[in-house]
């Protein structure tokens, strides 16, 4: 696999991107950090990656900028045929309520941005005969909850986005990943009360990687979060309204 | 991030517990300001050593920071961010060849933790405690400089850090020196021991042939069987010696839950103390190659084995005492243990070899003793006061990585070269920015 992973720098991108490199797929880690993401490409090499590690400059901010960052990640590894997004934004949900300005670029970077990208990249890979696109939505787009609602609307926008992609792309040999992780343990979930079954970045690494490889739609991870979201998705209004979930 | 919500903190021996607000950085890096912090890895050091101050205080868990920043293939010369694992070190060095110079019973501690508490291993009595192999260290001191030092650049302060229980600065990157090693598998042979005369005289000759050598004790035995026990040596196997494929990495499994008291009764633990013995002592001697974790990590197949201990947890005593002194005290120490009825499930003896230059450096040129002691309250704080009066008579110590209980002046009396430390401290963290309870504790710092 040639995978250009975004937010490889940090958190479950960080594990991704090691998982791929240590099983000796190339991997080009983007990103807005320069010297994040040359210290994460030393600490891939230094483990002993087999393929090529590159580094490339790119931020979910810029959209007008991300088909000059794929062209050169595909110069990089000799031909992408996956792109894994991982980067997104976060904020508490009384930071966003508060700040529209704030609420406006999450709103943007999760939804806007990625799913830009992600088009971007299904058609470039539909252009090519196929390739994996495969982005991290949450299982806070799952159902809309008081406490959350704001971030949990940009990741389910995202989710839909994903799963229309995916039938629209398939035809073309380009499959979807929409990933959902439950609360897991980073730096973005630093600080946060932690629920019961949160995992660990290593934990969703292997299940996105298993997906990438197999080509699974919809994945939870850790794969317990399938379970803990649905009674959650079925459970009425009424009852979400009175137990002030 | 903004307000850090509070989380119940711990040492692996689940006494004191406390809480704290907790940041895991993907990047080591000192809040803005002079907020008191203090640094914790993977919290397996026993006591208070890596809690905070006062309950609420703020630690920087050091576990995200775990990148691999160099590693000379040549010279197994590791360079990484202080969080690095040494169970990451393993997994990815031994398939290359490299193995950690030094290791403590457990691989589930990071680089950091193991610069900051200077671990020894089975190996002390030939290689000396993990300090010896670091090259250089990366340090972010309490004013927010970062600085280096080593064994020849800033050596006072690495001389300071090195065993510093992280109260000179946060270590954020560290260089060290790996071994090379054949295979993944260890040649072992143990041999079971009527007493601790034997014991003692066997890890003394053992040392002269073999790297790792170690002794586990049935404490709970008196009179004429007082120190029986198993002896263990190990080396590296060769690469004709061992097998053709890497040992499988062993599955774990978990204690679910905390184990209730009454399975710690003296009655429970001398029974199953014995029967260990008498299951290990069938044969005279055995000679195996087994994986390297069965050797050195035989606990790490027991997720959460600390709950075995029970919902008040349990206090681990590791003592040193001079080699002149050893014979006697060990004895006396065993005896008084056992009159106490302080159950243990094992006790491990381990000759060491010459102490280090950091200053609070733990081991010395003599025996080493190491046991569990379930927390029971003020009757276990003063059997542990008892045994601390016995070594300091013996002219020895306690870790700092074990300890909960130790007393300021019955700390300051076993360490003659705080002052050399305290020097260092005065000079990096005049205000004290960096604090744990066992620094309250042991060193007097405000709470």
């Amino acid at each position: 696999m040639k995978a250009a992973v975004v937010g490889a720098t940090r958190g479950m991108g960080r594990a991704v991107a090691r998982l791929l490199a240590e099983r000796g797929d190339a991997v080009a880690l983007l990103g807005r950090d320069a010297a994040e993401l040359e210290t994460s490409a030393r600490d891939l090499s230094a483990r002993g990656a087999r393929g090529t590690i590159a580094t490339g400059h790119l931020d979910l901010a810029e959209p007008t900028e991300f088909s000059a960052a794929l062209d050169r990640a595909d110069q990089a590894l000799g031909g992408l045929d996956a792109l894994v997004v991982t980067a997104g934004d976060f904020a508490a949900q009384d930071a966003l309520e508060r700040d529209a300005e704030r609420l406006g670029r999450l709103l943007d970077v999760n939804f806007t941005a990625t799913a830009v990208l992600c088009q971007l990249a299904a058609e470039r890979f539909a252009a090519r005969g196929g390739g994996t696109v495969c982005a991290f939505s949450s299982v806070a787009g799952d159902r809309a909850r008081r406490s959350n609602y704001l971030y949990g609307a940009s990741k389910a926008g995202l989710s839909a986005f994903l799963e229309g992609l995916g039938l629209a792309y398939a035809d073309r040999h380009v499959r979807v990943i929409c990933v959902r992780p439950g609360f897991v343990k980073t730096g973005m979930t630093a600080g946060l009360p932690v629920p019961p079954f949160a995992g660990e970045p290593d934990d969703v690494a292997r299940v996105v990687v298993r997906a990438l490889d197999r080509g699974t739609p919809v994945v939870y991870a850790p794969s317990i979060w399938r379970w803990v979201m649905l009674p959650i998705r079925l459970l009425p209004r009424a009852i979400m309204r009175r137990v002030r979930f | 991030m903004g307000i850090l919500s509070l989380e119940p903190i711990s040492g692996w021996g689940r006494h004191p517990v406390s809480r704290a607000a907790v940041e895991r950085p993907e990047t080591l890096r000192l809040p803005e300001g002079d907020t008191p912090v203090l640094p914790r890895g993977l919290g397996r050091s026993y006591g208070d050593a890596a809690v905070p101050a006062a309950p609420g205080g703020r630690v920087i868990e050091t576990t995200r920071a775990d990148r691999v920043l160099d590693f000379d293939p040549e010279a197994g010369i590791l360079t990484c961010e202080a969080g690095l694992s040494l169970a990451e070190v393993l997994r990815v060095f031994i398939p290359r060849g490299w193995f950690p110079p030094v290791t403590p019973g457990t691989k589930f501690v990071t680089i950091g933790g193991c610069v900051a508490c200077d671990v020894h291993g089975k190996n002390h009595h030939r290689d000396g405690s993990f300090g010896n192999f670091v090259e250089r260290l990366t340090l972010q001191v309490a004013d927010g400089r970062v600085i280096e030092c080593g064994p020849t650049r800033e050596r006072e302060l690495f001389l300071g850090t090195v065993g510093g229980m992280g109260l000179t600065g946060l270590i954020t990157e560290v260089t060290l020196r790996l071994q090379p090693v054949e295979s993944a598998w260890m040649r072992v042979d143990t041999e079971p021991v009527s007493g601790l005369a034997a014991m003692m005289d066997g890890l003394r000759d053992a040392a002269q042939d073999w790297p790792y050598t170690v002794g586990w004790i049935d404490c709970l035995a008196g009179g004429a069987s007082l120190g029986r026990g198993l002896l263990m040596r190990g080396r590296h196997a060769t690469r004709g010696e061992a097998p053709a494929s890497a040992p499988s990495e062993p599955r774990r499994i978990a204690v679910p839950l905390d184990a209730p008291e009454f399975l710690l009764s003296p009655v429970l633990m001398r029974l199953f103390n014995s029967a260990y013995y008498r299951a290990h002592t069938r044969r005279r001697r055995a000679v195996a190659i087994v994986p390297y974790q069965g050797f050195f990590y035989p606990l790490d197949a027991v997720a959460g084995w600390n709950r075995l201990y029970g919902p008040r947890g349990f206090l681990q005593y590791q003592c040193v005492v001079p080699r002149a002194a050893a014979a006697g005290a060990v004895a006396a120490l065993l005896e008084r243990l056992a009159a106490a009825g302080a159950a243990s499930f094992l006790a491990v003896i381990k000759d060491c070899g010459p102490e280090a230059d950091a200053y609070l450096s733990f081991p010395l040129e003599g025996t080493t003793l190491a046991l569990d002691l379930p927390y029971r309250g003020p009757a276990t704080e003063a059997l542990v006061h008892q045994l601390n009066a016995m070594v300091i008579a013996a002219g020895g110590r306690v870790y700092l990585a074990k300890d909960a209980v130790t007393r300021a002046e019955d700390f300051a009396r076993m360490t003659p070269r705080l002052v050399e430390w305290r020097r260092v401290r005065d000079r990096w963290d005049p205000e004290r920015r960096f604090r744990s309870a066992q620094s309250v504790r042991v060193l007097g710092d405000q709470a």
